[in-house]
């Protein structure tokens, strides 16, 4: 029967050496790549710099023009853009892999592991699948805006990252008007699933791409007022400077220095899931009612787009939860002074502050990794609510609590102005309460497993 | 709808509930071994030996001790079994099971024709994986038309039927039969006698090879058309 078996894995027993070796390579080596990347260029893509380093690598600079200087910045920019966008792709990919297989766990199955070292290599097969499928349009649907319609959804999706922060100095654009402008781009998403939706000509589509719209911007509000707790806070609404305002340790992130802001979290956390169209509030593609809503008639590259940026939604809700509310990048120890006395007086920064980079870096990326974590593991708990309660949800619960919230946090600023140390002991109390809080939860998933005798088991991982 | 302040907040705090009690149980299970097996490798043991004693797989047919009594044909509700009988040249008190075909791939495993079976000749096994490219594969042959064997005498007194061990027939076929060989070509068999096929006449050798193997290669309508004068008198028996 061994002619039958025709996978990676060799007969019974362990995946052979190769294959483990190879998926460590890939899933670990083309995300480091793709971040060493960003580490480099999104410095270096700033003129000065640029031409400081191509300087010291031997170019003389000093002879070009103003138009040659330009065009070498354009170029560096026109990487960086390629980076991002591959970055975006790739950890679209990886989650969804890593998604179905947390889902399987969830649901006491294995899950993927046919392709690679726990079946790892899936997502790349199930991309080559879909690129190599027909590219249908239906022959009623309005082809430009029906073949326009994905480009408005990536487009919207890889606009975020350039006011995404990824370290210290490691953001492509640092924008004062950094959260306002991402919350703008985001919008473009549901510009094209409504084009989707209505291009279609299809009723299924149609009524994806309106639920959609509804939902978009129903929580648009919500979002919005509880964004505006960590910029007011700050004082600022450039990323890099919300990340700047606070400190490395829990108990000097916004979200545990004003007993509002976690509130606004958990509100922009739910806010975030059904603009990102996430389970519980995947209404615009409820399968059971829908087909496959405004995703219904496409197929092969295009309906790619529509799911990596789908999936590639998950690192940017979960990156800009991190930056409004805890923390950032900011590493312990490291204060801005020990930037800045890395950086050096030269044109170019000395190794040390490469390092520093590489730490702040290291910190965000882990830290957006839980809160993305948390997504999925939201996503197979709760099922799918009704159209009725996501509405009640966002206009009878939501907005008003994100108002009191608002004004909330106003008052709380005064008492701060008054009173500095209210601060530090907010922080100090609420993340004590949020150790003990998840020590409880972590009890209660014991007693969980215990009480029917189980016991926890992760040797079939 | 009117909603008063207990059932707002409460409506809150079963949220906030909801996601404590949910979100701990899904952890739970993260934490916990999948109650599911990695088929086909990775299993303790293989598979068909995991199964229940009693578990419909393919058909396995013993013709040591086949009584020809074509039971189990007629038992079959989609007529999936195909046995023919003819009567051994040499010896004409001795019937010879020239064909017992079973077709796997329209068997809906319902374990009809196993209840008539009067030595249990015939049986389901636990054997299950039959991917093959060509679906005609899956037409296990019991009785080899070039060498038909004959029926097995039944003694009264007998409580034990001696079988070979349940599955290893088939096994033995799905193991040495690759998965992808060429499907067969189902022509009829080839008369022992070829003496009987020359009163044949053209008229009608024509229409065999269009009406009975159409799938058959145009150099194989010579032998179908020697085949002819047979098939009226295999018919009446199987019906």
């Amino acid at each position: 029967m061994n002619s039958k078996t025709q996978d990676l894995c060799a007969g019974s027993g362990k995946t052979a050496r190769g294959v483990v070796l190879a998926t460590l390579a890939v899933g670990f080596g083309l995300p480091l790549v793709l971040l060493a990347a960003v580490l480099l260029l999104s410095p270096l893509s700033k003129p000065a710099m640029l031409m400081a380093a191509l300087g010291a690598a031997g170019v003389n600079v000093s002879g070009w023009s103003v138009t040659g200087q330009y065009v070498a910045w354009i170029v560096a920019i026109a990487v960086l853009a390629l980076i991002l966008l591959s970055f975006g792709a790739v950890i679209s990919g990886m989650t969804v892999w890593w998604e179905m297989r947390v889902s399987s766990r969830m649901q006491s199955r294995v899950g993927y592991n046919r392709v690679g070292a726990a079946g790892f290599f899936q997502w790349i097969a199930d991309a080559v699948k879909l690129l190599l499928k027909e590219d249908l349009v239906p022959a009623d649907a309005d082809a430009l805006l029906f073949r326009a319609a994905p480009y408005f959804v990536l487009t919207g999706f890889g606009l975020v990252f350039v006011a995404l922060p990824f370290g210290e100095s490691l953001i492509a654009a640092d924008m004062n008007v950094g959260i306002f402008y991402i919350t703008a781009v985001t919008a473009l998403i549901v510009v094209g699933i409504l084009i989707a939706g209505w291009s279609s000509n299809s009723k299924w589509a149609l009524f994806g791409g309106m639920r959609s719209a509804a939902q978009v911007i129903s929580y648009e509000i919500p979002s919005g007022l509880a964004a505006m707790v960590p910029v007011m806070m700050s004082g600022t609404l450039s990323m890099q400077g919300i990340i700047r305002s606070q400190g490395a340790w829990p108990w000097e992130w916004h979200a545990f220095t004003n007993p509002f802001a976690l509130a606004a979290f958990a509100i922009f956390f739910v806010a975030q899931l059904a603009e990102g169209n996430r389970t519980p509030f995947d209404l615009p593609e409820a399968e059971s009612e829908l087909v496959a809503g405004y995703l219904s008639e496409y197929s092969s590259f295009r309906f790619a787009l529509f799911f990596l940026v789908e999936f590639g939604n998950l690192w940017v809700m979960s990156a800009i939860a991190v930056t409004l509310f805890f923390g950032g990048w900011q590493v312990p120890f490291v204060g801005p002074e020990a930037f800045a006395a890395a950086r050096g007086v030269g044109d170019l920064p000395g190794a040390a502050w490469w390092g520093l980079q590489i730490l702040s870096m290291l910190v965000f990326v882990a830290k957006t990794l839980v809160v993305l974590n948390v997504v999925v593991w939201v996503r197979w708990t709760l099922p799918r609510i009704r159209v009725d309660q996501m509405m009640t949800l966002c206009w009878k619960y939501l907005v008003p609590i994100a108002f009191v919230v608002f004004v909330a946090t106003l008052l709380w600023q005064m008492l701060i102005a008054r009173l500095p140390v209210s601060a530090t002991v907010s922080g100090a109390v609420m993340f004590a309460a949020a150790v003990v809080t998840a020590l409880l939860f972590f009890r209660q998933t014991r007693q969980n497993i215990s009480a029917v005798g189980d016991r926890v088991d992760f040797t079939n991982w | 709808m009117p909603q008063s302040v207990r059932e707002y907040t409460g409506a809150i705090r079963d949220t906030v509930k909801s996601f404590w009690h949910g979100l701990s149980i899904t952890l739970s299970y993260l934490a916990r071994r999948p109650t599911t097996v990695q088929y086909p490798d990775r299993t303790p043991l293989p598979v068909r030996d995991m199964l229940p004693p009693r578990y419909r797989g393919f058909l396995e047919v013993d013709n040591t001790i086949c009584t020809g009594c074509q039971a189990c044909e007629r038992a079959c509700p989609i007529g999936c079994i195909q046995i023919t009988l003819e009567k051994d040249p040499t010896n004409p008190k001795q019937r010879l099971v020239a064909q017992f075909d079973i077709d796997e791939s329209r068997c809906m495993f319902c374990g009809l024709c196993v209840e008539p079976c009067p030595t249990g000749a015939i049986q389901h096994t636990r054997e299950f994986e039959g991917t093959h490219r060509y679906i005609r594969n899956l037409v296990f042959r019991w009785a080899d038309p070039m060498n038909p064997f004959p029926v097995y005498k039944v003694d009264k007194t007998a409580e034990y039927f001696p079988r070979a061990p349940l599955g290893s027939l088939v096994r033995q076929r799905l193991e040495t039969l690759a998965w992808d060989r060429p499907a067969p070509e189902f022509l009829p068999p080839e008369p022992p006698k070829p003496a009987a096929a020359k009163p044949a006449p053209a008229l009608k050798a024509a229409p065999a090879p269009t009406a009975a193997a159409p799938a058959a290669k145009p150099a194989a309508a010579a032998p179908a058309a020697a085949e002819a004068p047979k098939a009226p008198a295999a018919n009446p028996e199987s019906k």
